[in-house]
């Protein structure tokens, strides 16, 4: 069996098992440094791609060897890692919430929002919507989602954060098109709520529901995912729509100062975070299709994203933390809308 | 007449329950072509994950060896207050779900649990890398070695150990020479089993692995993680190692059964 592998198989394996219990052991005298990026669970390929050209830009300033470890879960998951001892030196999560979890336990720094260019977030993205090709049901935004001949499909918004946008990016739209009548807008969400066929728990379930099993007519997830699926399957099959109205989707960051300055690595975490907000960064990007803030990027790639109107969850719902309050907590305005 | 309608009977379940989906594996795998096989077969991330389910299987099974052995005999030839208490404790990992199992020992050897609490001052990390792992598969594979051990133990009694005793075996002697043959075979089916389960657990892994690309996921993670990131070919061409790994240790097992003394009886 061993003979197959090739020899340096065998030493690579020990060379593991050397760091691993040195590792543990503490005795590690590393010459070059290694940082961790615990990331939400679909941006495996988006750090895959920036993560050699910052390791390269570094080598060039500094001399410095650097390897950067990237961890891929649930973001709230992450969270919840971390504050039981994973050694995170930085965050790029898709919830705010759950970076703010790390602020009030003295993992990262109380004002992490204002440290850093557009809350923290280096890119941004939107629920939107796929539809099969040729768009046979003629869905062109939130109104044809109540539609009774409308068929949809998004994971349950209890379970992930992906349909929770969804459904507050619904909400809102309706509170704006019934001018804040809340009881207008239960409604509309209600009857959205109502044609949904598969509640999924998760983004990846939800997906395998709409491409693989044909269920529903109308998939609603972030733009950036909208897009890779299609990427993924034949051309024409399915088609992006973009609603006029939408909600504005960050990816908050930041530096967990308490690992980082542990472990010594602030400077190159820091250095990373604000690597993000680069041209050369923003155009990586945005070729994962999320939106970015870099003036030259967004002119280069505006035929790449159509216009839309983002409303953003401070304004709507006052701060993620009330919007889960009022919202998704036991017994509120979603369980209601469901009950109804 | 009964016969060949159960012998069909049970070779449709099989063929549905258990046939089809490890040909789905390898089918899905190589869909793509076997180059595209081979090349997901030698994604570092993958290998390192291949690697590291190796490597704690190896630290696991050993461990769970000499932990089955001794508490095996402990229980089958001593009679002690708390030996019935002993027993179930031992057997608890079976009743209870892994991803409980993964949370109570981040609870414990997590940066806030007690233990982990105390080690934390001296650089000691004891979740998320390679000794989590091996710690939550200690923990489910612990009863079977000793599972398989204590029936063998039971009904060769201890008549063969004192006669050895008496004709002046020390020890170690009369272990090597009389226990070992004794239960060798569910020494061996014991090992099997803490393999095969060692490598395949996913959710007391899931929880304290950390999910480190190409350091802390394990290849059972990998697969999910694969496929999660619409990458198929990749996640069923891991998939087809462990189930290859899989299988290793299945033929290992019916070759045990074939030639070893009475299987029947418990197997």
């Amino acid at each position: 069996m061993t003979a197959r592998f090739p020899a340096p198989f065998a030493r690579r394996s020990l060379g593991a098992l050397a760091i691993a219990l040195a590792g543990f052991t503490g005795s590690a005298q590393a010459q070059e440094r290694d940082m961790l990026n615990v990331s939400y669970d679909i941006a495996r390929e988006l750090y895959a791609a920036l993560n050699p050209v910052f390791i390269e830009n570094w080598a060039e300033e500094t001399g410095e060897t650097l390897t950067i470890e990237q961890s891929h879960a649930g973001s709230s998951k992450q969270a919840r890692a971390i504050l039981q001892g994973l050694k995170a030196d930085l965050v790029t999560f898709n919830q705010v919430l759950d970076v703010q979890v790390l602020a009030d336990n003295g993992f990262v720094d109380e004002d992490w929002q204002q440290d850093l260019p557009n809350n923290a977030s280096p890119y941004y993205s939107l629920p939107a919507f796929l539809v099969r090709g040729g768009n046979p049901k003629d869905i062109q935004g939130w109104d044809d989602l109540i539609r009774e001949d409308v068929s949809i499909v998004f994971p349950n918004p209890k379970t992930s954060g992906n349909a929770r946008y969804t459904y507050l990016a619904a909400y809102a739209y309706a509170l704006d098109k019934f001018e804040g009548d809340d009881a207008a807008a239960q409604d509309f969400v209600g009857k959205m709520l109502g044609n949904v066929a598969v509640f999924d728990t998760g983004g990846r379930g939800a997906t395998t529901s709409f491409v693989e099993r044909g269920i529903g007519d109308v998939l609603i997830t972030f733009e950036a995912e909208v897009e890779n699926i299609r990427a993924a399957e034949d051309e024409g099959a399915y088609e992006r729509v973009v609603p006029s109205v939408s909600l504005l989707a960050e990816f908050p960051m930041a530096l967990v100062r308490k690992v980082a300055e542990e472990r010594g690595t602030t400077d190159v975490a820091e250095a990373y975070l604000n690597f993000l907000y680069s041209t050369e960064a923003q155009e990586i990007i945005a070729s994962f299709n999320n939106r970015v803030h870099d003036p030259e990027v967004v002119e280069a790639t505006a035929d790449q994203f159509p216009e839309v109107r983002l409303i953003t969850v401070e304004d709507v719902f006052g701060s993620w933390a009330e919007a889960q309050e009022t919202h998704f907590a036991d017994g509120g305005t979603l369980d209601q809308v469901f009950r109804n | 007449m009964a016969k060949p309608i159960l012998i069909a009977l049970a070779l449709m379940f099989l063929a549905a329950m258990v046939l089809l989906p490890v040909v789905a594996i390898f089918d899905r795998a190589f869909a793509e072509g076997a180059g595209a096989y081979l090349a997901a077969i030698r994604d570092p991330e993958t290998l390192a994950a291949i690697r590291l389910t190796i490597i704690a299987a190896m630290i696991v099974v050993p461990v769970n060896i000499v932990f089955g052995v001794a508490a095996a005999w402990l229980v089958a030839r001593y009679r002690f207050w708390g030996r019935r208490a002993l027993l179930i404790l031992i057997e608890l990992p079976f009743a209870m779900s892994p991803i409980v199992a993964g949370l109570c020992f981040l609870l414990i050897y997590g940066a806030y649990g007690p233990v982990g609490a105390a080690l934390e001052p001296y650089g000691i990390q004891l979740m998320f890398n390679l000794i989590g792992i091996v710690l939550v598969s200690l923990f489910v594979t612990c009863p079977f070695v000793m599972r398989e051990i204590l029936p063998v133990l039971q009904v060769t009694g201890e008549a063969e150990e004192k006669a050895a005793l008496t004709l002046g075996a020390n020890g170690w002697q009369m272990f090597r020479h009389v226990v070992l043959p004794n239960i060798s075979w569910g020494l061996a089916y014991g090992t099997v089993l803490t393999m095969a389960r060692a490598m395949g657990e996913f959710g007391a892994v899931s929880v304290v692995s950390g999910a480190i690309r190409g350091r802390t996921m394990t290849l059972p993670l990998q697969i999910e993680l694969l496929y999660n990131d619409y990458n198929a070919t990749g996640a069923f061409a891991a998939a087809t190692v462990l189930t290859l790994l899989a299988l290793v240790t299945l033929v290992l097992r019916s070759v045990l059964n074939r030639f070893g003394p009475n299987r029947e009886a418990h197997a």
